[in-house]
């Protein structure tokens, strides 16, 4: 079953790059320079043996990191805190409402006026943007307790505090796990965002800026190409640790992929 | 061991306000087991949650052993109509059952060992180490059931227990109540509105008249033990009281004996 829907996938993946490959080497015109898959491919198994861009890889992945943890500690309590306090979350509900939806990358050029230390301002926009989903899916995730829940834990004898603890706070977790994951796509595409547009003395976005300056589009996507390798290994990891930790959710919500 | 005097609740003010209760009176033996019948919508559940201290009723006052009911008390256990919602999810089957001993002063060991012989009373000796979600409706409510019996509570109080499972796992798990009642000294209370089960399960059923709630009649039920869910069924005195216990929850007069 598996195998056979990963030799689908790994089929598709095949296609796509074939049909890339003609449509660029006999297809276009000769006016368009546009570096064929097989080049970016090749560029990108070159990187792997680049110190330049290996730090540079280094560099932004503990940006990211950093950032992500970050937003997580602030995030998930103001979460539950929030979630508890119901006349808490009416007051803030605006304020949050207006802010989610501004498209984080805005904040980069006021980050940069404000904030001179290069990688505290790069991981600060990183936080700000992560912070939302956590926040969010926590909301949710304490909204979604379930209120006989709490009533059966009461109904031993149990105050408030056990049943944060005991109830709540596990009933909530794969949502927050949930929010940590899009989080980590989000603050992925802030940590090259920040650095395409304040440079730096390295990572991936600074890596792609020089590419381009030198005309290296094969550079440039070969780079990109590594970037979206590392989102998709950290969804697919997290995707695999909700499976782990939380397969009894998985089961009450009827999920089976 | 369980006295109520005069009580009331009502849900809302103004116009709107629904009286759920009014000077209800009741008082229960040590031992006894009880079985409180009403229509839908009779406050059942109400006066279940003012006893188990989940709610603050409006009016009068709940006495357990003497003790004013202020809060959630110590010595009591409750099983929900629903669960699947009752079980947590995220813990094992003897978790389940073990989590409440924990304000006991009990070590680990000895809530494991607990919480595994109130499995085996229930008949699911094997099931700890499953997941609720596992085990079917009936398996679920037994959980339930047993962890509130590893409790060792002096009052049980059961809400509408087996309004969620079929009819042969429903008598199956009437007789089970007989069953646990004989090996532990406690007191029930069994809220239903299913009027057979009132009279099969109880020492003394009591019915209460539609909302605003208060009791309309009080009966002892005098049958041989150990009941049956056949032989009990088809004697006379059964007939007779579940059709008197009939009468008084549709409204009308009690039949001259």
């Amino acid at each position: 079953m598996i195998s056979a829907r990963i030799l689908r996938g790994v089929a598709g993946v095949a296609g796509f790059l074939i049909v890339g490959e003609l449509t660029i080497r006999f297809g276009l015109t000769d006016d368009v320079v546009f570096p064929p898959p097989s080049l970016v491919l090749w560029e990108a198994m070159g990187l792997l043996a680049d110190p330049v861009f290996l730090s540079g890889v280094a560099i932004t992945l503990t940006n990211w990191a950093l950032g992500l943890i970050a937003s997580v500690v602030i995030a998930v309590p103001l979460g539950v805190l929030l979630g508890s306090l119901a006349s808490v979350e009416r007051a803030t509900r605006p304020l949050l409402e207006f802010l989610r939806p501004i498209p984080s990358v805005a904040i980069i050029p006021l980050a940069i006026l404000l904030i001179p230390v290069d990688s505290m301002m790069k991981v600060s926009v990183i936080v700000y943007a992560s912070l939302w989903p956590v926040l969010i899916n926590t909301l949710y995730g304490m909204h979604d307790v379930d209120p006989l829940a709490k009533e059966s834990l009461r109904s031993f004898g149990f105050g408030a505090i056990d049943v944060l603890r005991r109830v709540s706070l596990p009933s909530a977790a794969p949502f927050m796990l949930t929010g940590v994951r899009i989080a980590a796509g989000i603050a992925l595409i802030l940590a090259v965002s920040a650095e395409l547009l304040a440079g730096g003395t390295g990572g991936i976005g600074v890596f792609v800026i020089q590419a381009g300056s030198g005309n290296r589009t094969d550079l440039i996507l070969a780079a990109t190409f590594w970037a979206g390798i590392i989102g998709m290994v950290a969804n697919s990891l997290l995707v695999l640790a909700e499976r782990r930790l939380f397969h009894w959710h998985q089961a009450r919500t009827g999920a089976t992929t | 061991m369980l006295e109520i005097s005069n009580l009331s609740h009502v849900y809302g003010s103004g116009p709107g306000a629904h009286h759920a209760i009014e000077g209800l009176n009741l008082s229960v033996a040590e031992g006894e087991l009880l079985c409180i019948v009403g229509p839908s919508g009779a406050g059942k559940s109400t006066l279940l949650r003012s006893i188990a201290g989940l709610i603050q009723p409006t009016g009068g006052e709940v006495r357990i052993e003497g003790k004013l009911v202020k809060q959630t008390p110590d010595n009591l256990a409750v099983v929900f109509q629903d669960y699947s919602r009752s079980l947590f999810p995220w813990m094992s089957v003897a978790d389940n059952v073990a989590l409440p001993l924990r304000r006991k002063k009990m070590d680990k060991q000895q809530r494991r060992a607990a919480a595994q012989e109130a499995l085996e009373s229930v008949g699911l000796a094997e099931a700890g180490k499953k997941y609720p979600f596992q085990l079917s409706g009936g398996m679920q409510q037994r959980v339930a059931i047993a962890r509130a019996l590893a409790y060792r509570p002096a009052l049980m109080l059961m809400d509408e227990p087996f309004g969620s499972v079929d009819a042969q796992t429903r008598e199956d798990l009437e007789d089970l109540v007989l069953q646990v009642r004989g090996h532990h000294k406690m007191t029930i209370v069994l809220i239903t509105h299913d009027i057979d089960e009132s009279v099969y399960v109880g020492d003394r059923v009591v019915v209460l008249s539609k909302a605003p709630a208060h009791v309309v009649g009080d009966l002892k039920v005098e049958l041989a033990s150990p009941r049956d869910q056949i032989t009990t069924r088809e004697h006379s005195d059964f007939v007779h009281l579940r059709a008197e216990v009939g009468r008084l929850v549709r409204g009308l007069e009690r039949t001259p004996a």
